[in-house]
């Protein structure tokens, strides 16, 4: 494959710096948000990051497809794991019975109500079992879209990211003084995206495994069994929660205005190129 | 750059509520409410996925050493009356089967017992999530479809038991399955109350609820039979 030569280009969406009173909301006119250009694969680093507020351009970042996926899959992932708590209620516990039982910090324990959906084992079941279609056909309609738009680039993980990553780390432990280039994500986030999109696909797969231990024994068999399948399946809400956490905590840390493009799909913030 | 701010102040205050209502719902103990007949919708899909397309007629479930049995103290009993349920004169007992069949029949302890015989040692899956492995020993519902020859009508068959009003409805293709039998051997030995003496439904391929215990009748029926925890809210078809 061809790689163009690397264009410094500014989305068209860009406004004259000088430009007086920017419109309060530079209402996004219509065909403008062709800035939703994908550049394939820009050999060169894309530009380093700009510092100066009055030159950050206004850019279409998110397609309305991955914003509604995105929200869609926050309170979906919310109601699974809810009701998936109610469920663990039911028997708090991993291994077949008699045990040993597996390393569990929450071997035992109840969690408090306000963290259950369902009301009880029933309930649960039946909010788990309906949430999980939707959950599937959301994450299958991302897939798609990252796909088909070739937007996956900006996503995937590659192992050329590896030492961009390691830079990425550098800065953020303060060993490194200016900000690694950028496309619409570093590194690390492209990493952190991959995984969580992984960890989807296997929350799915240990959850079939353990809905139909007998027809899809081979899927069960692959994660080493029924008990171990269910372990598993637990152990990627943690996950999950963690990965939360830390996602909330850095978009109000590091880049507040991506909260607004994952929103509305408008982006004015400080890493506004494409790759 | 201000916009950015009060943009984000203001969705935090949306995020903020909207994960507020999702707290507060959930801090009722919430079963769905208004949302209670699209679960149900949703669960009658599932129960359909489940029988026609993820249930295979022939896959048998996969069968462990004896070694592997979990100890009997630890492999649990449910039921809906206690004490256990027992009959007062267990020399009386005998299976009612009737219904869409062309020869209704009382099959006796000795006769399901002259019926073939299907000895298997499998996985116990509780809808609790726990699980537990032992050998069991019956006839299968197949062997009894056959002596009975259920009419063409027949779609669904209906488990009643002694267990005061506990029941259970089964859809044909999982009641066929070759391992699914008509228990009365429990680790080798008869089956004791606790486990359902004297005539037990077990199955590998469906949860423990589904495998009713203390049998008094097995009815065929052209309309889907609900049962004790199913008209509750647990799924029909349980398979796994």
């Amino acid at each position: 494959m061809t790689e163009p030569p690397f264009e410094p280009s500014e989305p068209t969406e860009q406004q004259p710096a000088e430009e007086a009173p920017p419109p309060a909301e530079a209402a996004p006119a219509g065909p403008a948000a062709s800035a939703e250009s994908v550049e394939p694969e820009a050999s060169a680093e894309p530009e380093p990051v700009r510092t100066a507020p009055a030159r950050r351009p206004l850019v279409k970042r998110h397609h309305w497809l991955v914003r509604t996926t995105h929200w869609l899959n926050a309170v979906l992932l919310a109601g699974m794991i809810m009701s998936g708590l109610q469920i663990y209620h039911a028997f708090p516990h991993f291994g077949l019975r008699g045990g040993p039982y597996y390393v569990n910090h929450w071997d035992g324990k109840y969690f408090p109500r306000w963290a259950r959906l369902g009301g009880w084992l029933a309930g649960g079941l039946n909010w788990h079992f309906a949430l999980a279609w939707p959950f599937v056909l959301a994450g299958l309609a991302y897939l798609v879209y990252l796909i088909a738009s070739g937007e996956w680039r900006s996503l995937l993980f590659r192992p050329r990211d590896v030492p961009r990553a390691w830079r990425m780390q550098l800065y953020y432990l303060r060993l490194r003084k200016e900000h690694p280039p950028q496309g619409k994500h570093n590194a690390l986030q492209k990493a952190a995206y991959s995984f969580i999109f992984v960890l989807g696909v296997l929350s799915v797969l240990t959850g079939f495994a353990i809905y139909k231990p007998v027809q899809l024994w081979w899927l069960t068999a692959a994660f080493g069994g029924y008990e171990l399948a269910r372990y598993w399946h637990f152990w990627a809400v943690w996950i999950f929660v963690a990965f939360t956490l830390v996602h909330v905590a850095l978009v109000f840390l590091v880049d507040p205005a991506s909260l607004r493009a994952m929103i509305t799909g408008w982006y004015r913030g400080r890493f506004p190129s494409h790759d | 750059m201000t916009d950015d701010r009060s943009l984000s102040r203001r969705h935090l205050l949306r995020l903020g509520l909207t994960a507020g209502a999702a707290s507060l719902a959930g801090a009722c103990g919430w079963q769905g409410g208004p949302l209670l007949p699209l679960l149900r919708g949703a669960s009658r899909v599932n129960d359909w996925v489940g029988e026609k397309v993820l249930l295979s007629s022939d896959r048998l479930a996969p069968q462990y050493p004896i070694s592997g049995r979990t100890p009997e103290r630890y492999f649990p009993a449910y039921s809906i009356t206690r004490p256990v349920p027992q009959l007062s004169d267990p020399g009386t007992w005998a299976l009612e089967v009737g219904g869409l069949v062309r020869k209704p029949m009382r099959l006796t302890l000795e006769m399901l017992q002259a019926l073939p015989r299907v000895t298997y040692t499998v996985k116990h899956h509780c809808v609790e999530g726990w699980s537990a492995i032992a050998t069991w020993t019956g006839a299968p519902v197949s062997s009894v479809v056959a002596l009975v020859e259920p009419t063409a009508e027949a779609r669904y068959l209906r488990f009643d038991t002694f267990d005061r009003n506990y029941y259970n409805g089964w859809d044909m293709k999982s009641a066929l399955h070759p391992q699914t039998i008509l228990a009365y051997a429990f680790n080798d030995r008869p089956l004791t109350p606790a486990h359902g003496a004297p005539l037990r439904l077990y199955s590998p391929i469906k949860l423990g609820y589904k495998l009713t215990k203390y049998l008094t009748s097995m009815t065929f029926t052209a309309e889907r039979p609900g049962g004790y925890w199913e008209d509750r809210g647990y799924p029909w078809h349980a398979g796994v």
